[in-house]
């Protein structure tokens, strides 16, 4: 247990807000690029609901581009789950349910925050959040009730993001006067709700739970894996080069 | 007050740039217009997708469209709360979607979770025959679905 590094509402909404838009960030990347043309589409919508979820909170905490463009790495306080490379199918699909998946419980329970913006944001969200849920949920069981192979290859995309769910419902980072003041919520109080929408997709799909150990965390803290430099030059490298450019 | 109805008139007339058969009015998302004593006019509007691009559009043709009909200080504000839905669309909306050729949505009802879509009517033949292709259309407020008796392909208005 680290002391908590997230004090005030605007940390908060930072973090809620990183997880969506490093998301976002790697579902474009799926644009042209998915297996068939609707999912280029599906993917690219989905990005793009997280994006604007995630304007709306970096708008309530200052200017939007600098937050998204000029911070560095150590600044974001996304989790792992969502900021690792996702160039295979099965990864994305099973890290979109398992995303999804939390951002429904999340959402849900944001929507009665005493902060009009977190609940307002909330509020549109949970609703965009339970297609993306069902999207995800969908490809999942079809891939994992598939082939012998779609069901190997998203079986191993399962025990490969398995591991970074733990992230999601560790409160160690968060002041808990913020949960206490209504502001935010108790990261470990959405386990149960997350798992009761996941297990049964796995279930359907014929996917084992993996019994591996949690990765290491840090997102909140700022510390991040090595593919968030990456992403982050892509990114932001446009903005950095050309300051104040227009289009 | 006159002036405010009018403002609001001219502000519910702005055509929404995605469906240009549907006002911001018909779509429900047009929440207030004011004008205050100086003639400067506030208008509310509601995204309907957190992430839609339409909304800066929608924010430059009120702008143009209020301008235009004389007023000279012009301010849009969007606000989040109450989320909109697609109950917010007006029947005359949810009719000239369908002479446009896109299938209205379905009730959402009260805080539940993705509705279920029984059947879809064809906007072209009227047929229920329908299937969904897919869930993510050429915006995020439609999903692409085929009718089955006519073979066409057509646009639903996601129920949200």
């Amino acid at each position: 247990m680290s002391a908590p590094v997230v004090t005030d509402r605007d940390g908060y909404a930072l973090a809620v807000a990183d997880d969506a838009l490093i998301s976002a960030q790697r579902m474009g990347w799926w644009i042209s690029r998915a297996p068939q043309l609707e999912e280029d589409v599906a993917l690219a919508n989905i990005g793009l609901d997280q994006l604007g979820q995630a304007r709306a909170l970096l708008a309530s905490v200052g200017d939007e581009d600098e937050l998204a463009y000029l911070r560095d790495e150590r600044a974001f306080r996304n989790v792992h789950l969502v900021e690792r490379d996702q160039s295979d199918f099965g990864v994305a699909m099973v890290r979109l349910l398992l995303f999804s998946a939390w951002q429904s419980e999340l959402y849900a329970a944001l929507r009665a925050s005493s902060d009009p913006t977190l609940a307002g944001v909330a509020g549109k969200a949970v609703k965009e959040v339970a297609y993306h849920l069902d999207h995800a949920s969908r490809w999942v069981v079809r891939l994992g009730d598939g082939t012998g192979e779609s069901h190997r290859r998203v079986q191993d995309a399962l025990e490969q993001e398995w591991p970074f769910l733990d992230e999601l419902f560790d409160g160690s980072w968060l002041d808990s006067a913020l949960v206490d003041q209504g502001v935010a919520v108790d990261p470990a109080g959405l386990r149960d709700g997350v798992l009761a929408r996941v297990l049964p997709v796995l279930e359907e799909a014929t996917l084992t739970v993996p019994e591996v150990s949690p990765a290491r965390g840090g997102g909140r803290q700022g510390l991040h894996t090595e593919q968030m430099g990456y992403l982050l030059a892509e990114m932001q490298h446009l903005a950095r080069s050309h300051p104040g450019a227009t289009w | 007050m006159v002036t405010t109805t009018t403002a609001r008139d001219v502000a519910g007339s702005v055509l929404d740039p995605e469906l240009p058969v549907l006002s911001i009015d018909d779509l429900g998302i047009l929440r207030d217009v004011t004008e205050d004593d100086q003639g400067r006019v506030h208008v509310q509007i509601t995204p309907t997708y957190s992430g839609c691009p339409a909304m800066e559009t929608i924010r430059t043709d009120l702008v143009e469209a209020l301008t235009t009909a004389g007023y000279q200080h012009v301010s849009v504000e969007f606000v989040l709360s109450p989320a909109w839905t697609t109950d917010w669309i007006s029947d005359e909306g949810r009719r000239k979607l369908e002479e446009y050729g896109v299938a209205p949505p379905a009730p959402a009802g009260a805080d539940g979770p993705v509705a279920l879509t029984l059947s879809v009517r064809c906007p072209h033949c009227g047929s229920v025959d329908t299937r969904e292709s897919s869930r993510f259309g050429s915006t995020a407020c439609k999903a692409l679905w085929v009718c089955q008796s006519c073979r066409e392909p057509f646009d639903h208005f996601k129920t949200l």
